[in-house]
């Protein structure tokens, strides 16, 4: 249809509103309330044109073919000024000093519209005080419009219902619950900071940048999340060589295409411009670390790790490589451990949290990621969460789940605690600890037995069905129900609810993976995807969540011992003998040793030890064990951006520079390589870890030297088929999901569509084992570690970055009310947590998220350790940890 | 004897003025004097719904032979009962006299009820709103019982169409239309709401129509509910209605266990069932979206249309919204027809109004006239005229949202069109006649007090634009009107009625440009010569004062007197507090010797 604007015509598409039409075409139209993001709230009113001779609301107004429109008519331009007159009459005029000068609609409209003040007065006193309760977000009520775009973007786009409108007609107010403020005990915002995203003005506004600039005094950089796999796009804020605050990036197709991110994304940054940061090479001698010259530095790790070689052989050097440095650092690292020490000991801490997954979906589909995109989940219609706490740990999935259940999708949670998404739950289910197999091979019995199962695409798509068959079927839910203390009603509601999807999905983190039995809970997955039809579609797919920014890419581009980049491995011929030619160099046919196994050999097969922007003093398992490795041996090197609790204990120190210091690439959670942009220039003398290394490496004799990130990853595309088709021109945007073959390729939304990797799906038996270290009357208490919204893994980076430490301060073990009561431990009290490995103090925080007999520690913590009482029992497949289960006894401390 | 019912008005009206001392004091008589026989308690005394006159309450009706008694006192029960129903003696000093001071006694030719037409309050007043079998007696559910079994759901619509029923909520929508919008919207799910969440103050209607005749309302609901295609209905009344709350929940009960709601409705295979929605007292939810997030649990705020509810209504399915009074004109249309409904009213408004008429006549209370009547017709005929001999000043029709309509309009046939052109609007129909002491400025302040007050907050030019109207117009009555604030509030005025988002805005500047329409001088006077024709703004009159020479001391104004602001000692001169004083007038009135002026 066409319409008319301004006595032109124009191109209309039904459902399109008035303003989408004007917009599409540069015609300018104020507005304050509306986002293309959000719902139309029609509230503002600015956005009024004259139709028909009178005046409509052209943001609520939908086209109809034939209309007239004017947009700048006396009448609209006198009708626009007399709203703007309006709300300047309720507005302090106190740009001088307002946070948000530069970058406020009102005042950008005031200017357009030439109203200095309002004719029917200013406002003079303020109406509202300042709230201002917590370290993230001041809120000025004075400033506020309410235009009610917080209220959308919290109730539509975060779903975390926070905030509200109060009172009413004059009086209202933009409020949380009972008036306690936004961090008051019945609040429940998460301070994702997406509210001030939305604001127009400077009602809402970041505490910690207060004062610290405004809009236009900033460079702005769109880079990559340096926190967990979701890969959240970001826009950082510099002035002056520091990062001063975090914008949200508006893109179609990004994992967070709406500006989402977490409050570690918003305000997790502080640790970039730390004064902790480390700016020089240091060489311990005599037990203290002195400052030294790159050249000393770097020649003596040279001299020690050729002399290590010389005497132990190649194979006494082994490399941890990093889950939060980028592709082609970790590119250039896993080439430096393999070409230049001569090994495939080269591992990172992917070891700790997916390795299961890595070893589980190769072997069931022959691809071992995220079979699905992270968007895929808002159509799913049946989702399933299990051992996965996205609402903390992948906040930006957690609402993306939270808006899927508001368009009709159901939801199965299976998780030992009391998760945010439990109580949003259709079938919720609290399995016990470590007895997934058997719960999945549960539900595979009830879909079986009831002849649920999706028959075409077992046949088509799978082989071992039969072999699935017989042994789910002892797995009745009576039985099941005993192993898991899951009701048998609701395993058959769960498996019901399941089979029922046309759009199934499945969620899982580590709480499916780190387990001892970790790659058989991965195949039972596998298993169940495949028995429900639920793969090579939208909106399916096996979804493992990934938790560091990088751990998808650190594994994909080799970091691992027993793959090259793109999982090509190490022990077929072809493989070293294409990576024996492009790099120039004779290659190990052995497959190398894994994160765990390293440190157990420690000090005595493995001597020397190299590690970049890794902390395995808290993320290993049994810490005391990692420690007395570490010191046992002849040589450690750590490259770090801070000297954390593993770098204590090196020879060598190198200072490297952060995400917001360098360019590159990581790869997120749904395969999708995005950028990582340089913001500012790296503290002191610190450098690009693919630039040590290189420099090392030269000085090892061997020629390997880059100009740019980009160049690495033309390295990268030439040698690894899935990155084949990756450059970093191709990057601008949303980058590219692999497999990506060529630069033809358009990337890869989702999995296995018509055919697995490997052809077809491979039905694994698996059986119930129970966990390795089970609560008995000494240690009665069955303890699982993990890691909560405001903390990210040991730490280094949230605990350095202000307000979310000021927010969240202190360690604490999860603690059931009522056997809190048996022990007469109180909320908050210190409390002794003593495994068979070790002890450590933390408080108490008691309630009803773990059940009874079970507790919960988060793992960032370096003062109370969650890792001294973890269990290195390894997956025999994967060699993960099972770091889920420890048994472990609990008493008060008392003071 | 047989048909014999004693009607007792229990309507929240006549409750507050006593109805219910006198109905204990008619049963307890009729126990001392032996009479339970005869009138069995349980069967004769009906507490029904308010019939209307409520400055004539408590009320009481004696059938079949119409006998009206009002303004009863309890000591009055016992010569009814002695007179009228042990001797058969019409009580004629009980009766209610005519405007020439005869005594009347059938209630439907007393004044008040003579020139009504009611069919939206053909019961209230006459039945037992407990009873479903009082209304079945009356013809209840014959209406859908004939819908179900001999209609199909396009004969209906056909048959409001042709009725050309229009909303009686205010905006005079073609009622027919929207069923139609409604029926042809796609959607699996569908609803059928009723809006009696009645804010207009004054306006009691709908409110009358729930506590006295339920059942008409849960009727005409099932057969819209059949007509659009709804299986779920609900009616949402405001909380500050608990009479109506309870008459219609246990309505509900009984149509239920009658199978008059609930599944296979006279066996034809239709269900419909109904829930109340009990709002929290905001004026906007009597606008429809607002009154749709409402019943969704959301904030009661107005949402953009369109899309409209016909479309896109309650849980975003297609949903029909009709007011209570609306829907009480379904069941006579069906079963008198649409032709017979089109022939009552003027040309484009069809039927008949009901209005809540209050102020300053003689006759407050609840009216129903065709449309088309004049204002002279409801003010002097039914309600007796204005109290006093004083002269009639204005009438402001339709509420805060409404107009005032001077005398030289008196004479106008009131419909929709015509009230719309002189700038005023029918409403939901509250209708309060002003005499020669009502400052039109101050009424114009009173009516925005009041939607400003409820204004949701939503859109700017509602929240913050009646602000500032509001401030303007409290500036001139307190004699700080500057020059300019006359085009000010024109200019402002018409700019909230263009810009904002739901009715309650369009509507809240019309009191405003109304009186300045027909009385400007009166603002002029306020703003330029700092002083209130009609003596009421206190800040520019200033209190009345008392002139000992003339006060006899006789204490009647200190009585009268609703705020206690005068004291004085009998036979003394009295004083005013002028600090109390609110400068009601009623005072000056009540003085025998004009010692207060």
């Amino acid at each position: 249809m066409l319409i008319n604007i301004n006595h032109r015509q124009y191109e209309a598409q039904p459902g399109q509103t008035i303003l989408d039409i004007a917009r599409a075409n540069g015609i300018e139209i104020p507005t304050l309330c509306h986002h293309p993001a959000l719902s139309i709230a029609g509230a503002c009113r600015m956005c009024v044109v004259e139709c028909d001779n009178r005046l409509v609301a052209s943001c609520t107004t939908p086209a109809r073919d034939g209309m007239e429109i004017l947009t700048d008519s006396k009448r609209v331009i006198g009708g626009r000024k007399t709203i703007l007159d309006l709300i300047l009459s309720d507005h302090p005029l106190d740009c001088m000093t307002c946070e948000a000068n530069g970058d406020c609609k009102v005042q950008d409209l005031a200017y357009q519209y030439d109203l200095r003040e309002s004719s029917f007065g200013s406002k003079r006193e303020s109406r509202f005080s300042i709230r201002a309760d917590n370290p993230f977000l001041e809120v000025d009520p004075d400033k506020c419009i309410l235009c009610g775009r917080c209220v959308r973007v919290d109730h539509e786009i975060q779903c975390s219902y926070a905030i509200d409108f109060v009172h009413r007609g004059f009086d209202s107010i933009v409020g949380t619950p009972f008036e306690e403020g936004l961090d008051g005990d019945n609040s429940t915002c998460v301070f994702c900071g997406q509210c001030v995203e939305m604001c127009p003005t400077g009602a809402l506004t970041y505490k910690p940048s207060k004062g610290k600039g405004r809009d236009y005094e900033f460079q702005k950089i769109v880079t990559t999340c340096p926190y967990c796999g979701v890969g959240c796009q970001l826009e950082l804020h510099v002035k002056d060589n520091k990062v001063i605050k975090v914008g949200s990036v508006y893109q179609v197709g990004s994992p967070n295409p709406v500006g989402e991110t977490c409050v570690k994304g918003r305000f997790g940054y502080g640790y970039v411009n730390h004064e902790d940061r480390l700016t020089t090479p240091l060489i311990k001698r005599n037990g203290q670390f002195e400052e030294v010259s790159w050249d000393e530095a770097l020649d003596y790790v040279a001299q020690k790790l050729i002399q290590i070689k010389e005497i132990y052989g190649s194979k006494a050097i082994a490399g941890f490589s990093s889950a939060k440095c980028t592709n082609e650092e970790n590119y250039v690292m896993q080439k430096f451990i393999r070409a230049v020490v001569g090994t495939n000991s080269v591992d990172h801490c992917a070891r700790l949290c997916h390795a299961s997954t890595v070893a589980g979906l190769a072997r069931a589909f022959g691809s071992g990621a995220m079979t699905n995109s992270i968007g895929e989940v808002e159509e799913s219609d049946v989702i399933f969460v299990i051992g996965s706490n996205p609402t903390e740990n992948h906040p930006v999935i957690g609402s993306k789940i939270k808006r899927a259940l508001k368009k009709g999708a159901k939801l199965i949670v299976a998780d030992p605690r009391e998760i945010e998404l439990t109580g949003l739950a259709d079938v919720a289910i609290y399995q016990q600890p470590g007895t997934d197999v058997a719960l999945v091979n549960g539900l595979m019995h009830v879909i079986i037995q009831e002849g649920l199962y999706d028959q075409t695409f077992v046949e088509e798509r799978t082989v071992n069905f039969e072999l699935l068959e017989s042994i789910v079927a002892g797995y009745n839910p009576e039985k099941v129900s005993a192993i898991t203390r899951v009701p048998a009603k609701d395993i058959i509601r769960a498996a019901r609810l399941f089979a029922s999807a046309n759009k199934g999905s499945i969620y899982y983190a580590m709480g499916i993976t780190q387990h001892k039995t970790g790659t058989d809970n991965v195949l039972s997955l596998a298993n169940l995807a495949m028995l429900t039809g639920n793969l090579g579609r939208e909106s399916t797919g096996v979804n493992p969540l990934r938790g560091q920014n990088n751990v998808q890419g650190a594994c994909d581009l080799g970091a691992l011992p027993n793959v090259y980049p793109g999982y090509q491995a190490v022990n077929l011929p072809e493989n070293k003998a294409k990576f024996e030619k492009a790099w120039g160099t004779q290659l190990s046919d052995d497959i190398g040793l894994t994160v765990v196994e390293i440190l157990n050999a420690a000090g005595k097969d493995i001597k020397g030890l190299y590690i970049m922007g890794e902390n395995p003093v808290l993320s290993d398992p049994d810490q005391n064990h990692v420690i007395a490795a570490l010191e046992s041996l002849d040589l450690l090197v750590v490259q770090d951006i801070f000297l954390t609790e593993t770098a204590q204990y090196a020879d060598v120190v190198l200072p490297a520079a952060s995400f917001a210091e360098k360019n590159g690439t990581f790869t997120n959670t749904e395969r999708r390589i995005q950028r990582v942009r340089k913001a500012i220039d790296a503290p002191g003398q610190s450098r690009y870890d693919w630039e040590i290394i290189c420099d090392l490496a030269q000085r090892m004799d061997y020629a390997m030297s880059y100009d740019s990130a980009a160049e690495i990853m033309e390295e990268i595309a030439e040698l690894t088929p899935i990155y084949g088709g990756i450059h970093f021109d191709r990057l601008e945007g949303t980058g590219l999901q692999w497999p990506c073959s060529s630069r033809e390729h358009q990337g890869t939304k989702f999995l296995h569509q018509g055919q697995f990797t490997h052809g077809k799906g491979k039905f694994h038996t698996v059986s119930y084992i129970p966990p390795a270290e089970e609560p008995d009357s000494e240690y009665s208490y069955l303890l699982m570690t993990g890691r909560m919204l405001y903390h990210f893994h040991t730490g280094t980076m949230s605990r350095r970055s202000p307000a979310i430490d000021q927010y969240e301060p202190d360690a604490y073990v999860e603690i059931n009310l009522a056997d809190a009561k048996r022990l007469g431990i109180e909320d908050g009290e210190r409390v002794r947590v003593t495994s068979r490995r070790g002890e450590v103090e933390t408080y108490a925080r008691v309630g009803e998220r773990v059940q009874e007999g079970q507790l919960f520690m988060p793992f960032h913590y370096a003062e109370s350790p969650a890792n001294r009482l973890t269990n290195p029992v390894l997956d025999v497949i994967a060699k993960i940890p099972e770091l889920k289960v420890s048994a472990v006894k609990l008493e008060k401390v008392n003071m | 004897m047989a048909n014999k019912e004693i009607l007792i008005c229990t309507g929240t009206g006549c409750l507050s003025s006593g109805a219910e001392d006198i109905e204990a004091r008619l049963v307890e008589l009729l126990k001392q004097h032996d009479l339970e026989k005869e009138y069995p308690v349980k069967e004769v005394i009906k507490k029904t719904g308010c019939l209307g006159p409520c400055s004539l309450g408590p009320t009481m009706i004696i059938m079949p032979e119409k006998t009206f008694y009002g303004r009863l006192q309890v000591s009055d029960v016992e010569i009814i009962v002695e007179e009228h129903l042990m001797k058969g003696e019409v009580v004629s000093s009980l009766l209610t006299e005519d405007s020439h001071h005869h005594p009347i006694e059938d209630y439907t030719q007393i004044d008040f009820m003579k020139g009504q037409m009611r069919i939206a309050l053909r019961n209230t007043g006459l039945l037992d709103p407990n009873s479903i079998n009082d209304y079945i007696a009356k013809d209840g559910y014959k209406a859908l019982h004939k819908v179900l079994t001999e209609m199909s759901q396009e004969q209906v619509i056909e048959e409001i169409k042709t009725s050309q029923l229009r909303g009686r909520g205010g905006a005079g929508f073609p009622t027919g239309l929207k069923w139609e919008f409604t029926r042809k919207a796609v959607g699996d799910q569908k609803y059928v709401v009723c809006n009696a969440d009645e804010g207009d103050p004054g306006a009691f209607m709908d409110r009358s129509i729930l506590e006295g005749d339920p059942h008409s309302i849960i009727e005409a609901m099932t057969i819209a509910g059949y007509s659009v295609g709804a299986g779920q209905g609900y009616v949402y009344v405001r909380a500050e209605y608990p009479l109506a709350v309870k008459n219609l929940s246990l309505a509900i009960e009984d149509a239920r266990l009658a199978g008059y709601l609930g599944e296979d409705i006279f066996n034809t295979g239709f269900k419909f069932d109904l829930e109340i929605r009990v709002g929290a007292g905001a004026f906007v939810c009597g606008e429809e979206t607002a009154l749709i997030a409402s019943i969704e649990g959301e904030r009661g705020q107005p949402r953009p249309k369109p899309p409209f509810p016909a479309n896109s209504g309650l849980w975003g399915k297609p949903t029909l919204i009709n007011n209570v009074e609306t829907y009480a004109n379904i069941v006579p249309i069906i079963l008198q027809g649409s032709s017979w409904f089109n022939s009552i009213g003027t040309e484009t408004s069809k039927g008949t109004k009901v209005f809540a008429i209050a102020g300053d006549v003689n006759q407050t209370g609840l009216i129903e006239v065709p449309m088309g009547t004049t204002l002279r017709e409801i003010i002097f005929d039914i309600a007796g005229g204005i109290p006093g001999g004083r002269e009639f000043k204005a009438a402001q029709t339709g509420g805060p949202s409404g107009g005032t309509i001077p005398p030289e309009y008196l004479d106008l046939p009131i419909d929709y069109e015509s009230l719309k052109k002189i700038g005023a609007i029918v409403g939901s129909g509250g209708l309060i006649v002003m005499d020669d002491r009502s400052c039109m400025v101050d009424v114009a302040r009173y009516f925005l007090d009041f939607t400003q007050d409820e204004s949701c907050g939503k859109c700017i030019p509602c929240r913050i634009g009646t602000k500032r109207m509001l401030e303007i117009l409290e500036r001139i009555t307190i004699g700080e009107g500057q020059s300019g604030d006359i085009d000010r509030l024109i200019s402002l005025g018409n700019t909230i009625k263009e810009t904002s988002l739901c009715g309650l805005g369009q509507t809240a500047p019309n009191p405003v440009l109304s009186t300045l329409q027909f009385f400007r001088d009166e603002y002029e006077t306020h703003i330029n010569e700092k002083n209130c024709p009609a003596r009421h703004c206190k800040a520019l009159v200033g209190s009345y004062t008392i002139d000992p020479e003339k006060c006899v001391g006789c204490g009647l104004c200190a009585k009268k007197c609703p705020v206690e602001a005068i004291k004085g000692e009998k036979k003394q001169p009295y004083k005013i507090n002028s600090d109390k004083c609110t400068v009601c007038g009623v005072c000056v009135t009540t003085c025998p010797v004009d010692a207060i002026s």
